[in-house]
């Protein structure tokens, strides 16, 4: 039996409101590929936080034994410096930056300041080599594909000599063959005695790769399971722990006549004009329903919703959207509000929200029309909507005075949608409505969602969860690389109903 | 995380007012931040007042004050739309100046007719500016071509064609009288001046100058106006948000701060009115910046300025066409430089090819000092008109005094740092 290299004891991390892990047990033996699985939200990027010194030493409470010492990371500076090396799913490469200089980037080969080339790109052909990389080290990091990134992350990581690898959902983006090769690499990598970590959702990669496998679920550990109590079933059973039921609230779908109807929709990128990245899509919504867009990361919802808004996203957009069976111009984002289309971005901070300006302003700000005459904003009428719908979405805040910088995420995501609902859309388009939020928050929009539906409004829901789309919608479309390859009622969907589907229709395209 | 963080209360307007003390105190700290800068400008001013043993507060001086930083403040009150949006406009001194050489050219050199009368060619220049903005805005707002690179190269080009218009080196005056009552005029006194104190006659009959009191009746009778006004609107507000159950600020702190303000504008008026009545350049400037905090504070477009400013991406998606949000911004400060060029005209009697000269800086100095943020979305506009009265007085306080020219430059930009400063410790600690 091999030694322990990595034990975590207790670890407890609470975030104001939320506690985001209660008394976490893991425990990694040298050499083993470990996973940790669990469900987005339950903790395991928290717990790899806490491990990498991201929340440092005296922000959590626990214990951290690295080699037989108990360690009090400042920062991921500490961690590195012993060896714990954490790839996140955001990589960190600078674009515009060499693969060599990205992979000893604050680390060069040099005298006095002075780097020394030859030897940065001696050892980084070196470390491509070990990860397979056929790049030559001068290549920018723009100009290789997100699977090629990942293992120059991983090669960076080699540079600084890991002894502890961590992945945080390596093949989220990836493609099949470049997961593949993938987990080649990381079971390569423990044949040359390496210990890893790997953060994943996929079950079949776990199934395939790892010797250990830790479930998490709400902050807690549940299990550890060997290898050979390691089955699909199993872990699942373990991850939810409890029936869908009780995540989502109950509805009774009143469905009406369909309202929107998109029509052949497809869409090039906008900087790689030659791409089609929306190939023919054509759905529908009703009044009423709620509708769920499943997918991979990547499968190209988002670009859809957005060149549907307004033609957001993407150049060369050709299709046609019926409202009510009659063609309308969705041309430029006021045309589409005016027309009854929201979109509620996946990405709040970046797309949704004034993170420097308070909930009133925020909340008004899609239809300020409606707070207005000639121009001129009513202050009262505008107060009152907004308190309105601080009360209607319960966003917890001690006015609406209060920034939305300063808000958790799950209240920042309510003060969107109350953006959304205050333009008052017949068709609701939320993207990622519960990416990021706790499990409470979580169910507040969900039940949100459904009021909404009851009250007749058409909802589309683009979610990477599939639980949550089974636990929600009435109908889910299924999207991959672009392309519309399955439509199910949510009643005899299942997870791997819609796996199949993806796989489907990847088979369809190799062939 | 802060993301995470829990709801911190936020020194804002509470909306219960059952809170007490709490919301009281919380008021009163508000208050003090929004008033901070106006508090600043009385300190500062005291402090030149005792340093020039008591010229800055003299009638005359006060009108000079105003003659002299007017044009910085009408740029200012465009600055800072365009800093609020998150951009910036080097090039403002530069059109000014071009402005003022087109409008002397228009009114002396060109034979021009009954088109350079001085009404016919401001209306021109005030277009020409509007196109400049425009010019330059179009760039800005639909080729995303960044603005500190747009208006510097606009810095050049405009200061270069004022000089080439003046000839070279030249100036061209002198301006016609009726023109240069923009900058150096007074208000006529249609209700006739009140002597209260007959000017004291000398030994060979004249009277001396200086002496005596009479007032400018209807600068006293304006005055009292725009005081009322200002004390019945801030009351029937509070009146209103009061029956919405908003209020939060308690009325004893509003009374003082109704008293101390309209107190602040009648000595103001007072000293005015003693000497040749308000300036006719206080007066455009009231008017502007009046209509520039309705803008801001109450109009959907001011609104969306800001809200670009905070976040752009969102303001698109949130359905706000930002590409010509961005050019009416510009075209607004091309207009308002070309003002401030005709005011630098006006006043100087004649068009010179240093006209406006640097004053760009000057301009941006005021909106930073008045609490703007350089990131854009942040800022207001009693506080760049405050900001640029502070400059001003610093200005004209130091030249009494017979501080260097040199060292009043320092002290200035050791005021903008600071000022800046702390509002960046002030936001870090909030």
């Amino acid at each position: 039996m091999a030694s322990t290299i990595l034990e975590m004891r207790d670890i407890t991390k609470t975030f104001p409101g939320v506690k985001a892990l209660s008394n976490v047990n893991l425990s990694v033996e040298e050499g083993e590929i470990h996973a940790i699985v669990g469900e987005n939200g339950a903790g395991k990027s928290t717990l790899m936080k806490v491990l990498s010194g991201v929340y440092p030493s005296g922000t959590y409470d626990g214990q951290i034994i690295f080699r037989g010492q108990e360690c009090h990371f400042k920062g991921i500076h500490d961690s590195e410096h012993i060896g714990i090396v954490i790839i996140h799913q955001e990589l960190a490469l600078v674009p515009m930056l060499s693969i060599a200089e990205n992979i000893f980037l604050g680390n060069e080969h040099a005298t006095y300041g002075v780097i020394d080339w030859d030897a940065n790109e001696t050892r980084t052909a070196a470390l491509l080599k070990k990860v397979g990389l056929k790049e030559d080290p001068k290549t920018l990091i723009t100009n290789i594909g997100v699977g090629k990134q990942q293992l120059v992350e991983i090669a960076k990581a080699l540079s600084k000599e890991v002894k502890l690898l961590i992945l945080d959902e390596p093949t989220a983006s990836l493609s099949e063959k470049d997961s593949q090769a993938l987990l080649d690499l990381l079971l390569e990598f423990k044949r040359q005695g390496m210990t890893s970590i790997l953060i994943s959702h996929k079950l079949n990669e776990v199934n395939r790769v790892a010797d250990k496998v830790t479930v998490i679920r709400d902050g807690r550990t549940i299990e550890t399971l060997p290898r050979k109590d390691i089955s699909e079933d199993r872990i699942i059973t373990s991850m939810v722990g409890r029936s869908l039921d009780d995540r989502y609230p109950p509805r009774e779908p009143q469905i009406g006549e369909v309202i929107f109807e998109v029509k052949d929709w497809s869409v090039y990128h906008p900087i790689h004009a030659e791409r089609q990245v929306i190939k023919n899509v054509s759905l529908n919504v009703r009044k009423g329903e709620v509708v769920g867009i499943a997918g991979l990361m990547g499968a190209g919802r988002t670009e859809f919703a957005m060149s549907l808004f307004g033609r957001s996203y993407g150049r060369h957009i050709t299709g046609e959207v019926l409202h009510r069976g009659k063609p309308v111009d969705l041309s430029t984002v006021s045309r589409a509000v005016a027309n009854g289309i929201a979109y509620v971005t996946e990405d709040r901070k970046t797309y949704g929200l004034n993170l420097i300006d308070h909930i009133k302003h925020n909340v008004t700000l899609a239809n300020l029309g409606g707070v207005s005459s000639r121009g001129v904003i009513d202050d009262m009428r505008e107060m009152s909507v907004a308190n309105d719908y601080r009360k209607k979405t319960n966003i917890r805040a001690s006015s609406v005075y209060q920034l939305t910088g300063n808000l958790s995420g799950g209240n920042q995501q309510k003060v969107v949608l109350s953006k959304w609902l205050f333009a008052d859309p017949e068709l609701l388009i939320l993207d990622e409505p519960t990416r990021g939020i706790d499990v409470g928050a979580k169910y507040e929009i969900y039940t949100i969602i459904a009021r909404l539906a009851a009250e007749g409004k058409a909802i589309i829901v683009i979610s990477s969860e599939m639980p949550e789309l089974l636990g929600i919608t009435d109908r889910i479309y299924v999207m991959n690389e672009g392309r519309i390859v399955g439509e199910m009622a949510a009643s005899d969907a299942s997870q791997e109903k819609i796996m199949r589907a993806i796989v489907r229709g990847e088979g369809k395209k190799a062939s | 995380m802060s993301t995470e963080s829990a709801p911190a209360p936020q020194s804002g307007v509470a909306e219960d007012v059952k809170q007490g003390p709490r919301v009281a105190v919380s008021a009163l700290t508000t208050n003090l931040r929004e008033y901070g800068l106006i508090i600043a400008l009385i300190v500062i001013m005291l402090f030149f007042q005792y340093t020039t043993s008591g010229t800055l507060f003299k009638p005359v001086n006060l009108s000079n004050l105003v003659q002299q930083n007017s044009f910085i403040i009408v740029m200012a009150l465009g600055m800072l739309l365009v800093i609020v949006a998150g951009y910036i406009d080097l090039s403002v001194g530069s059109v000014a100046g071009f402005i003022g050489a087109l409008a002397a050219m228009m009114m002396v050199i060109w034979p021009l007719g009954i088109f350079s009368n001085p009404l016919v060619v401001s209306i021109v220049c005030l277009i020409v500016g509007a196109l400049i903005g425009a010019a330059q805005g179009y760039w800005i707002a639909y080729h995303r071509i960044p603005s500190f690179i747009v208006t510097l190269a606009g810095m050049l080009i405009f200061r270069g064609i004022c000089q080439a218009l003046l000839g070279g080196g030249s100036s061209v005056g002198p301006l016609p009288d009726s023109f240069k009552a923009l900058s150096s005029g007074f208000i006529p006194d249609v209700i006739g001046p009140l002597t209260l104190i007959p000017p004291t006659v000398n030994a060979a009959g004249k009277t001396i100058v200086g002496s005596g009191l009479t007032l400018h009746m209807t600068t006293i009778v304006l005055g009292l106006i725009a005081v009322l006004a200002y004390a019945y609107f801030g009351f029937r507000t509070r009146r209103k948000r009061e029956r919405h159950g908003y209020e939060a600020e308690p009325f004893p702190l509003f009374v003082i701060k109704t008293l101390v303000g309209s107190a602040l504008a009648l000595f103001l008026v007072f000293q005015f009115a003693s000497y040749r009545g308000l300036p006719v350049v206080l007066l455009v400037m009231g008017v502007l910046i009046s209509l520039f905090v309705f803008v801001t504070k109450r109009m959907t477009i001011g609104r969306r300025i800001y809200a670009m400013g905070g976040n752009a991406k969102a303001a698109q998606l949130s359905g706000i066409n930002t590409e010509r949000l961005t050019l009416l911004v510009f075209i607004n400060m091309g207009v308002l430089s070309a003002l401030g060029g005709l005011i630098i005209a006006a006043r100087l009697g004649q068009a010179v090819p240093a006209a406006g000269l640097g004053s760009e800086l000057d301009v941006i100095a005021a909106v930073f000092i008045g609490g703007a943020s350089a990131m854009g979305g942040v800022g207001q506009v009693i506080g760049a008109v405050v900001g640029g009265f502070i400059m001003g007085v610093m200005n004209n306080g130091m030249s009494i005094m017979g501080v260097n020219v040199d060292w009043q430059q320092v002290v200035k930009g050791l005021v903008l740092l600071g000022a800046v400063i702390f509002d960046v410790y002030n936001k870090n600690k909030a």
